[in-house]
């Protein structure tokens, strides 16, 4: 089985590349991180069907995980979820220390689960 | 009521809050991010266009599932999402062809549940529940009176301005609103404003005009 796939779901397109990009690096390019950031047309919003590629994209069959920013980045990820079957999952995260721990569980092999638990533990991280 | 009648409905909505796209885009100005109006009169004015290039034998169920998926598609924003969803919910629940005073009770609370399921808002959170969760009750509590659907359809569409109406002392709990604190208190939340011209759309398209 492959390794659990990542997708940033964000308003901005450049957030969103930004952090993959990010996230590729944490995972030392052995997991595969899809950015989909912006509107359809590239502008500030969210696109069902680019998550929804997106998601096709990285699924190698050990799941994927959406890390989304806000509002209808949230929503239209958690639909997109519910609506899958029970491979793709949203963590409840912050956007990017969910996709650097996400991508570090899932180069080390972890399975979907358990990366998960790992972007959702990055709440965790104080700063001061 | 009948498909062509859900399809009158997605109409008469996209013209109201085209109508209205200016007034709800400064509600959203004031505490959200001032595209409200706008994108929702633009996704439901694509989603009237996809329903009139459906055959004319669709069912209801096709009709709100197809508006729903549209609405969420060119919408591109919190609310696209949530509209889109009770459509697609409300359609789920349609299983008839001729929807009596019941089925559209059961279709709207379905939608009620979708929207309060996606956007885990409850009511006094100063968002579009607070006037939709006001009309499903009013259209239930008619119906139990024994009020006909046009009647019920009534009740509902003043209840939702009034739950509408209702949001303006809430202090906002969710989206974007949610980060200004006491300082959203005095303003009425764009997606309930909305939702009662939704609920205004279903009223009028179900004769009633009196």
């Amino acid at each position: 089985m492959g390794k659990v796939g990542l997708v940033v779901v964000s308003h901005s397109r450049r957030l969103a590349e930004g952090v993959a990009e990010l996230a590729r690096e944490m995972g030392m390019h052995r997991v595969r991180v899809q950015a989909a950031g912006g509107d359809a047309d590239g502008g500030l919003g969210t696109s069902p069907e680019l998550v929804d590629r997106a998601v096709r994209t990285v699924d190698d069959g050990a799941g994927v995980v959406l890390l989304a920013d806000i509002g209808s980045a949230v929503l239209i990820s958690r639909m997109l979820a519910e609506e899958a079957d029970t491979t793709v999952v949203l963590a409840d995260a912050p956007l990017v220390e969910g996709a650097v721990a996400a991508a570090s569980a899932a180069a080390s092999g972890a399975g979907l689960t358990e990366v998960v638990a790992a972007a959702q533990s990055a709440y965790r991280f104080r700063k001061t | 009521m009948n498909a062509a009648d859900l399809t009158a409905w997605i109409r008469r909505a996209a013209e109201l809050v085209t109508a209205d796209a200016e007034r709800l885009t400064a509600l959203d100005a004031a505490i959200g991010d001032g595209d409200h109006g706008h994108n929702l009169a633009r996704g439901l004015t694509a989603a009237a266009d996809a329903l009139a290039e459906l055959p004319a034998d669709a069912s209801p169920q096709q009709v709100l599932s197809t508006a729903g998926r549209v609405l969420v598609s060119k919408t591109g924003g919190a609310s696209g999402a949530l509209y889109g969803m009770a459509l697609r919910r409300a359609g789920t629940a349609l299983k008839v062809d001729e929807i009596d005073a019941r089925w559209l009770g059961a279709a709207l609370r379905e939608a009620l549940a979708g929207i309060r399921n996606l956007g885990k808002a409850e009511e006094g959170d100063k968002t579009m529940v607070d006037a939709f969760a006001k009309a499903v009750a009013a259209y239930d509590a008619a119906r139990h009176r024994g009020t006909d659907l046009a009647g019920a359809a009534r009740a509902a569409a003043s209840a939702a301005e009034e739950g509408a109406q209702a949001t303006v002392p809430m202090q906002a709990r969710k989206g974007r609103a949610s980060y200004l604190g006491p300082r959203s208190i005095g303003h009425l939340d764009p997606g309930a404003a909305s939702t009662a011209l939704i609920f205004r759309a279903l009223a009028d398209v179900t004769g009633g005009e009196g």
